[in-house]
């Protein structure tokens, strides 16, 4: 598969979080406003990127050649959190400004099931380095399109007046719905 | 069985449903319930892995440092989405493909780290295993329910069985991506209207 189509298809078609399924906590959580969706989205391109590097090597360098393929999950989930965790401290010492704008957002990525979720498709679907690199960035780019999406739909939405019922988690979901259903336009596109 | 053992296991099941009222978990809720068996399936898988881990954390609780008692949480948890894995794919290789990635990703699934740092980190053993069994029943009968509403309305069958004829024409959208949405919004909203009622 081509580089380009894997962005057309991780961004468009399979979009992760809309007709994948992954990532939907922080999709539903902190998408209330387009400021802290954007936050989350690079955030996550930086992090998801980052970790498809990393597991990528970890599993063909480290677990392949020791026949420890099982031990994929836990790995992995280590892999992420600690990744996760070097990532602010660097950040925090190298880059203030950008540590202000995306810190918040760095320790609920950790429970993120997208990026495990990525670094764990990336292997099944048995991708090479450069692959599997742009197939996390793709992936990434695709849920920063949803949340800040999502999120500018539900600033408008909040200032209309709705019945009990519906408000909170109800119409959040029902908004999603419809989303997911305009990217289900793109559907078909590339096979 | 004392006021706080029912307590503890019947708050999951309705009061503080995982699916309905707190809203964890949504990852596999929407990713694998097009089915109602789909549905039973995951919400097993994930209520075995919540005792397991309720349990281990409930054990060693005493032991674990306060500093690094999250990753220890993690490798505990993952531990036994490990051997769930394997087994499902060893005994349900049928189930094991339909449910996919979100089997290894029961992990980051929140109601089992939220438990153990909610729950299990501060009682004992046998308390744990009745959160456990109450939350992950809860979880099962929101993603069977869930199965059930999505597989009438976009299949047309019940756990399989068909009862529209041969020439029926189901909602398909509800086996869809957008339709696993909009039947979660609708479930919740009429528990939403129930709770209101009650009260």
């Amino acid at each position: 598969m081509s580089y380009l189509m894997i962005f057309i298809s991780a961004i468009f078609v399979n979009n992760i979080v809309l007709s994948q399924f992954l990532g939907i906590c922080p999709f539903l959580g902190v998408s209330k406003k387009v400021s802290t969706a954007l936050g989350m989205g690079f955030a996550v391109m930086f992090v998801m990127t980052l970790s498809a590097i990393v597991t990528f090597l970890i599993y063909y360098k480290l677990l392949v050649p020791c026949d420890l393929t099982f031990m994929i999950t836990v790995v992995f989930i280590l892999v992420i959190a600690s990744l996760v965790q070097m990532v602010e401290i660097i950040l925090k010492k190298v880059s203030p400004p950008l540590y202000q704008a995306l810190g918040i957002f760095l320790p609920l990525i950790t429970t993120n099931c997208a990026v495990l979720g990525v670094a764990i498709l990336a292997i099944q679907k048995q991708f090479g380095l450069l692959s599997s690199v742009c197939y996390g960035l793709a992936n990434a780019m695709g849920f920063t399109l949803a949340i800040v999406l999502f999120a500018g739909l539900r600033e408008r939405m909040s200032r209309t007046r709705l019945p009990q019922a519906i408000q909170g988690a109800p119409i959040a979901l029902l908004t999603a719905g419809l989303l997911s259903m305009a990217f289900m336009g793109f559907a078909g596109i590339g096979n | 069985m004392d006021k706080t053992s029912y307590e503890n296991l019947t708050r999951g099941l309705i009061r503080e449903n995982p699916t309905f009222v707190m809203l964890l978990g949504m990852c596999p809720t929407l990713g694998v319930t097009t089915s109602a068996s789909n549905g039973v399936g995951m919400g097993l898988a994930t209520l075995f892995v919540l005792i397991l881990s309720n349990i281990a954390i409930s054990a060693v609780k005493r032991i674990i440092p306060d500093m690094v008692r999250i990753p220890c949480y993690i490798v505990i948890i993952a531990s036994f989405v490990t051997v769930v894995d394997l087994l499902m794919a060893a005994y349900l290789p049928a189930l094991h493909a339909r449910l996919g990635i979100f089997i290894p990703l029961i992990v980051v699934n929140c109601i089992i780290l939220g438990r153990a740092e909610a729950f299990a980190s501060k009682n004992n053993i046998y308390q744990s295993v009745l959160d456990a069994v109450g939350m992950g029943l809860g979880f099962t009968l929101g993603l069977t329910s869930l199965g059930i509403v999505r597989e009438i309305l976009g299949a047309g069958s019940i756990f399989g069985w068909s009862f529209l004829g041969e020439n029926a024409d189901p909602v398909l959208l509800f086996i869809m991506p957008p339709g696993a949405f909009m039947a979660l919004a609708g479930l919740i909203m009429l528990v939403n209207k129930l709770r209101r009622a009650k009260q």
